[in-house]
C-alpha cells in the first residue's frame, strides 16, 4: 500500500489506520460483526461447510468485482462484466465442446476473449470520447446478443472435457489437507485478488488507475499517452472478467448463454461496500474483496435464519446506502 | 546570440475568436522574458502553442534555429520545453512525489515501480528547492501554496532548457516568492531560458530581462526591463493612458446595516469571519487564490452549512441553510461561473431573465404569460444597457459583459436587496468591464448592499467603498477604499500567514 499519511507511519497497524483506508476498516468491521451476530443466531452459521460456502459463493462476483475496481478507479465504469462473462464462458464453450480443443487452450480462449472485448470498451472510452456509462451499456448489450445468437440459445455443456469442473469445484488445498476442502474457485479469487492488489500498488499501470482517476487533464498534460492506458486498464479488466468466465463455466459445467444481466451491478455493489470511490482516484482490492464477501455472508446468513430471498435484496440495497453514506460523512469531515 | 526559442507569425482561432494575430516571440538562453498583456490578449494561448498543447494554426517555430511543430506535451518535453500551469493541475490522490515523476516513473522490470527511486529522486529535487517536504506526502492534504510549490518541482524534474511560468506566484507569500526567486536565478546561470507570466508590476521589475506585450491577440513591442518605466509597459498593454480613477466614495455610515455577519466558520476554509455591510455600500473582498473569499459568499448563501457563527439580515439573526432560503431573506450571489450556474445558454434572453420569478409570470393553470414576460425582458434589456438584437436572441450568442448583465437582470427582478458578485468581470472585455462597474454602482446608489469578490486587485480598488481583505480563511483586515490603499497595502494583509517552508520546519 502506499503510505497516505503525512509522516512516515509508525507502526503497519498505523499504516492499516491510516486515513485513506478508513472505509475498508469500516467493511472489515462491519464483515466481523455479520460472521458474530449470525453465528451467535445460528448454530449450523459457523460450521467449516457452510463457511466454504460462502466462500465459493464469493468466487465469481469477487472476481467481477476486482475487475470492475480496476476501470473504477480510473474514474469510469463497466456495465459489461456481467454479460462479457458469459460470452467468455459461452466463447470456451466453442472452443472445448464443439471443436473439441484442449482444455488448456479453453481457458486461454476465455482470458483472451475476456482481453479484447475489454479493450474494444477502452477504445470507445479512450478514442471515441463515448462516456464509460454509455460505452459499456453498448457492450452489454452487444455480448448479450452475441452469447445467444453464437450459442443458439441453448446452453453449451463441457461433459466431455472432465478436467473442466474441476477449476472450479476441485480442491488442491483438499488434497493436502483433507481436513479443508477450500475449493479451487476460491483459491483463484484470491490469486486474483493478490495479483491485480500488486498490479495497482507497485506497477505503472496502477498508478495510472489512480492518476487517471485523480486528474485525467493533468496525466494527459504530463506527456502520459492517456488513452493507450486507458485501453489498457479496460482489456486487463476484461482478462480477469474471462476468468470469471470460466469459474461460473465449470462450476455450472456449462455456459449458460442467458445468464449474466445482473451480475455486473451485484460486482459494482461491492466495490463500492468496500469503499472504492464512484468518482475515481480512489479504491483497493482488499476493498472490493471485503465487499463481495459481505454480500454473500449477508446472503447465506439470511438464509440460515430462513428469512425469505424477497427480504435479503431489500438488506443488500439498504447496505450499499449505509456504505456509501458513512463514507461521504468520513469524507466531508476530513475535507 | 541565437535564439533558444523563436516564433513567428503565429495565427490561432478558436471558434468565433481570432486569439493570435500573426504574433511573435523570441527567447535566449539565461533570460527572463516577461510575457505582458490583459485577461483575453493570448498570453496563455501563446505558451500553450510553445509547449505543445494546442497546434498553431500559422506562423513558425524555431528551437535552436531548427523549425519544430511540437505536437503534444510529450514532443515539447522532449525539445525541452516545460510548462508550469496557471491552474493547479495535480493529482489530489497521489503523493507529492507520485506527481513529481508522473509518466516517468522509476521502474523496474515488468513495468514494477520502484517506489524508493521514486521517492529518493523527488527529494533531491526538493532539496534544490529548499523544500522540505516529505515525497510520500498526500497532495489534497497540502495548502494552495505547497501545492504550487510541487508543481515547479514537477516543471523542473525535467531540466528544462526552456521553462514557461504561467503566474507562478499568485498563491505564494513573499518568502515563497523570495524562494522562487532564487530557483529562477540559479535556473538562469544554467543558461535555461524562462518565460514569465505575471500580473505583479513589482515581481516584472525584480526579475525580467525583456518584456513582451500583447493586446487583444496581437503583437505590441518588445522592451528592456531595465529602462521602460512601468507606466509605459501599462500604457502598451491597455493601450491608452491609463488613469486608474478613485471611486467617488458616498458616506454610507448613516445608512442602516443590511447585513452582519459574526464569528462565521467552517472548517479550515473560513476561520472566525466577521464584518457588516450597510445599504449603499459597496464591499470588496480581496486576497489570493483559495484565501476562503467565495467559501464566505457560498455561506451567506446557504450554498454550504456553517460549523459556527450568525448571520444578521436588517438586524434580525436569520438561519440560512439553503440557497431558496436566502433568495427568500433578499440575497443574490452571481457565481464566478456565469455559463455553469448562472444562466441556460441555450435559452432566450427572456427566458432567462424571467426563470428568476416565474411565478409572477404563471396565470392559473400553470400557463406562462408570454407577454408580461416579453415587457419584464425588454425593460431590463433598456434598463441595463444589454446589447442584444431582440429578447428572443439565444444568450449563449452574446458577449461575456451582455451575459453578465442577463445574470444582474434575474437577480434584481428577485428584489435581492443584498448582492454578491463573485469575480463580476471574468473574461470580459475591458470596455464591458467599465460598464458593469457603473452598473454596480448605479445599484449601490439605489440602495442595495453589495460585495464584490474579485481577483483582480485594480477592480477590487476602483469599486470598493471599503476593502475586505482575507488569508488563509481569515478575515485579516479592513481598508478603506480609495485613494489611501494601495495595493501593497492590501498584499500584505493578503499574505499575513505563516510562510509553508516554515510551517514545513516545524513540523519536521
Amino acid at each position: 500500500m502506499t503510505t497516505t499519511t503525512q509522516d512516515a507511519p509508525a507502526s503497519p497497524l498505523a499504516r492499516i489506520i491510516a486515513a485513506g483506508t478508513h472505509q475498508r476498516v469500516l467493511a472489515f468491521a462491519s464483515l466481523i460483526v455479520l460472521l458474530i451476530g449470525f453465528s451467535i443466531a445460528s448454530p449450523n452459521f459457523m460450521q467449516t461447510s457452510n463457511m466454504i460456502a460462502i466462500l465459493q459463493a464469493t468466487s465469481v462476483n469477487g472476481v467481477l468485482a476486482i475487475a470492475v475496481t480496476l476501470v473504477i478507479i480510473t474514474g469510469g465504469i463497466d456495465l459489461s462484466v456481467g454479460t462479457m462473462m458469459t460470452f467468455c464462458a459461452v466463447i470456451t464453450g466453442v472452443v472445448l465442446t464443439y471443436m473439441g480443443m484442449p482444455l488448456m487452450l479453453g481457458v486461454v480462449a476465455a482470458v483472451l476473449t475476456g482481453a479484447f472485448c475489454g479493450a474494444c470498451s477502452g477504445t470507445f472510452v479512450a478514442k471515441m470520447a463515448i462516456p464509460p456509462f454509455i460505452a459499456t451499456l453498448g457492450m452489454m448489450l452487444i455480448l448479450k446478443g452475441l452469447s445467444l445468437v453464437i450459442s443458439g440459445t441453448r446452453p453449451i455443456y463441457f461433459n466431455d472435457t472432465p478436467g473442466f469442473s474441476e477449476i472450479s469445484r476441485g480442491s488442491l488445498i483438499g488434497e493436502v489437507l483433507p481436513s479443508l476442502p477450500i475449493p479451487n474457485g476460491v483459491l483463484i479469487l484470491f490469486i486474483v485478488a493478490a495479483v491485480a492488489a500488486y498490479i495497482l500498488n507497485r506497477t505503472v499501470l496502477g498508478r495510472y488507475c489512480f492518476a487517471l482517476g485523480s486528474n485525467e487533464e493533468s496525466v494527459r498534460l504530463s506527456g502520459v499517452n492517456t488513452d493507450r492506458w486507458k485501453i489498457v486498464i479496460y482489456a486487463l479488466s476484461g482478462a480477469i472478467v474471462g476468468i470469471a468466465g470460466l469459474l461460473i463455466a465449470s462450476r455450472l459445467n456449462s455456459a449458460q448463454p442467458a445468464l449474466g444481466l445482473g451480475y455486473e451491478l451485484e460486482a459494482i455493489a461491492a466495490v463500492v461496500i468496500g469503499g472504492t470511490s464512484l468518482s475515481g482516484g480512489r479504491g483497493s482490492i482488499l476493498g472490493s474483496l471485503i465487499g463481495a464477501l459481505i454480500m454473500a455472508v449477508l446472503t447465506n446468513g439470511l438464509r440460515v435464519l430462513s428469512v425469505a430471498q424477497e427480504w435479503q435484496t431489500v438488506v443488500t440495497g439498504a447496505i450499499i446506502i449505509l456504505a456509501v453514506y458513512a463514507d461521504m460523512m468520513r469524507r466531508n469531515k476530513t475535507s | 546570440m541565437t535564439n533558444l526559442v523563436e516564433m513567428r507569425g503565429i495565427e490561432k482561432r478558436f471558434p468565433g475568436v481570432h486569439a493570435l494575430k500573426a504574433v511573435q516571440f523570441d527567447l535566449r538562453p539565461g533570460e527572463v522574458h516577461a510575457l505582458m498583456g490583459e485577461n483575453g490578449a493570448g498570453k496563455s494561448t501563446l505558451m500553450k502553442i510553445m509547449s505543445g498543447i494546442y497546434p498553431r494554426d500559422g506562423g513558425e517555430m524555431l528551437v535552436d534555429g531548427r523549425p519544430v511543430t511540437p505536437d503534444g506535451p510529450r514532443a515539447a518535453q522532449e525539445l525541452g520545453i516545460g510548462i508550469i500551469h496557471q491552474e493547479l493541475s495535480l493529482m489530489n490522490d497521489l503523493t507529492a512525489a507520485q506527481n513529481v515523476l508522473i509518466g516517468r516513473e522509476p521502474r523496474r522490470s515488468f513495468g514494477r515501480l520502484d517506489e524508493a527511486a521514486l521517492n529518493a529522486k523527488t527529494a533531491e529535487i526538493f532539496a534544490s528547492l529548499n523544500l522540505k517536504m516529505d515525497p510520500r506526502t498526500q497532495v489534497s492534504t497540502q495548502t494552495i501554496a505547497r501545492q504550487q510549490l510541487i508543481e515547479i518541482a514537477k516543471a523542473l524534474s525535467y531540466k528544462p532548457r526552456v521553462l514557461i511560468m504561467d503566474e507562478p506566484t499568485a498563491a505564494l507569500n513573499d518568502a515563497e516568492i523570495n524562494e522562487l526567486f532564487k530557483v529562477i536565478e540559479m535556473l538562469k546561470a544554467d543558461g535555461v531560458g524562462i518565460v514569465y507570466i505575471s500580473h505583479r508590476m513589482d515581481e516584472i521589475k525584480r526579475i525580467a530581462d525583456r518584456v513582451t506585450i500583447l493586446r487583444d491577440g496581437a503583437y505590441i513591442d518588445t522592451v528592456q526591463a531595465a529602462d521602460t518605466p512601468l507606466s509605459k509597459i501599462i500604457q502598451l498593454m491597455v493601450g491608452r493612458e491609463v488613469t486608474q480613477s478613485a471611486p467617488v466614495i458616498p458616506d454610507s455610515t448613516a445608512s442602516p446595516v443590511a447585513l452582519e455577519v459574526r464569528n462565521l466558520s467552517r472548517g479550515h476554509e473560513v476561520r472566525d469571519v466577521s464584518f457588516d455591510l450597510r445599504k449603499g455600500e459597496i464591499l470588496g473582498f480581496a486576497g489570493l487564490m483559495g484565501a476562503g473569499r467565495t467559501e464566505v459568499a457560498r455561506i451567506i448563501f446557504g450554498a454550504d452549512p456553517r460549523d459556527d457563527g450568525e448571520i444578521l439580515i436588517d438586524g434580525q439573526p436569520v438561519d440560512i441553510r439553503s440557497p431558496n432560503a436566502a433568495v427568500q431573506a433578499g440575497i443574490g450571489y452571481l457565481s464566478e461561473d456565469r455559463k455553469h450556474f448562472g444562466l441556460a445558454v441555450d435559452m432566450t434572453v427572456r427566458a432567462n431573465i424571467a426563470m428568476a420569478d416565474l411565478g409572477r409570470f404563471t396565470g392559473p393553470m400553470g400557463v406562462l404569460n408570454e407577454a408580461a414576460m416579453e415587457d419584464t425582458a425588454k425593460d431590463y434589456i433598456q434598463r441595463l444597457g444589454i446589447r442584444t438584437p431582440s429578447d428572443m436572441q439565444d444568450v449563449r450568442l452574446l458577449s461575456g459583459g451582455n451575459q453578465q448583465k442577463v445574470v444582474i437582470a434575474k437577480w434584481l427582478l428577485r428584489d435581492c436587496d443584498i448582492l454578491i458578485f463573485d469575480e463580476p468581470t471574468r473574461g470580459i472585455d475591458i470596455g464591458a468591464k467599465s460598464e458593469i462597474y457603473a452598473l454596480l454602482e448605479d445599484l449601490a446608489a439605489q440602495g442595495r448592499a453589495i460585495i464584490v469578490i474579485s481577483s483582480e486587485l485594480p477592480e477590487v480598488m476602483r469599486l470598493s467603498h471599503r476593502i475586505a481583505v482575507m488569508c488563509e480563511g481569515r478575515l485579516t483586515g479592513i481598508l478603506p477604499g480609495g485613494a489611501a490603499t494601495t495595493q501593497e497595502h492590501i498584499m500584505e494583509l493578503a499574505t499575513r500567514r505563516g510562510s509553508a517552508l516554515v510551517d514545513a520546519e516545524g513540523q519536521q
